[in-house]
């Protein structure tokens, strides 16, 4: 300590290491915030051949499928029309950045047993706007791996990322089943 | 600086950076702003900065005592004496 320098460098040494410790806890901070999200996700049922007993006692309901075509190179694809409503307002903490949110259609075939094809997603920066409610037709596109679709049952999960400002990012998701593709192309 | 004046600054130092920090996470937390602990730090790294860096007199209360130049002309350096006897010579 006998010099400037020598004290300058110390003191910005020590300095960064207290801020270290100062994210490290914030981020542990994160464990104790409690999460309740919901979420919905919607179909209409006036157009498909749908099981309405099934569905209408279960939250979640496919709005419109719009097409349900084979590709020229032989694999089945489907465009629908999502009605999602969530409310993710109770992930946010001091601590995060934003939250990266995708709905993704889950099935089983034959050769795959698990499909995941994701249908849609959002960056959600602001806790204000993440109770939201939207209808669109699927953002990416729907194709599955062969022709497997026709009369296939499937789940739309909503997947979440929570990315803090600084430490550990946490994942979770909320399972929705229910959802029945037609047995035939259209 | 002097012995004491180190030790001081470097204990001033710790104890400043780490009770800056404390504070930080306590009023950010529950304020629920990031923002406002990562200003509450950079404020008490400021401030140890100014408090401890540059040498401030009362740093220098107990300088240290140099010999004084008078007293040292009386007792000459030992000079370092090369006996002949003891030189190495290889066979």
């Amino acid at each position: 300590m006998h010099s400037f320098g020598y004290r300058a460098n110390a003191l910005l040494t020590f300095a960064v290491t207290i801020l270290a410790f100062i994210c490290a806890i914030a981020s542990f901070s994160d464990n104790f915030s409690k999460q309740t999200p919901s979420a919905q996700i919607q179909l209409f049922r006036s157009l498909i051949l749908l099981d309405s007993d099934v569905c209408g006692g279960k939250p979640v309901k496919i709005l419109n499928i719009n097409w349900f075509q084979k590709q020229p190179h032989g694999n089945d694809e489907v465009s629908l029309t999502l009605n999602i409503t969530a409310d993710l307002q109770s992930l946010y903490t001091w601590n995060t950045k934003q939250v990266f949110a995708f709905v993704a259609a889950e099935y089983e075939t034959s050769k795959n047993s698990l499909n995941q094809v994701s249908l849609w997603d959002a960056i959600i920066p602001e806790k204000e706007h993440a109770k939201f409610w939207i209808q669109i037709s699927n953002k990416y596109r729907f194709i599955d791996q062969g022709h497997n679709l026709r009369g296939k049952d499937f789940n739309l999960t909503l997947h979440w990322h929570v990315m803090p400002k600084t430490g550990k990012m946490f994942a979770d998701k909320i399972v929705m089943s229910g959802y029945r593709l037609p047995d035939a192309y259209r | 600086m002097d012995w004491q004046g180190q030790k001081l600054v470097e204990q001033l130092m710790q104890i400043l950076l780490v009770i800056s920090g404390v504070v930080a996470v306590a009023v950010g937390y529950a304020t629920e702003s990031f923002r406002t602990m990562m200003l509450i730090y950079a404020a008490g790294a400021v401030l140890a900065t100014l408090i401890t860096v540059p040498n401030w007199p009362f740093y220098n209360r107990h300088p240290l005592k140099w010999l004084d130049p008078s007293e040292a002309e009386k007792h000459p350096k030992p000079q370092v004496v090369v006996s002949s006897k003891k030189k190495f010579s290889k066979r």
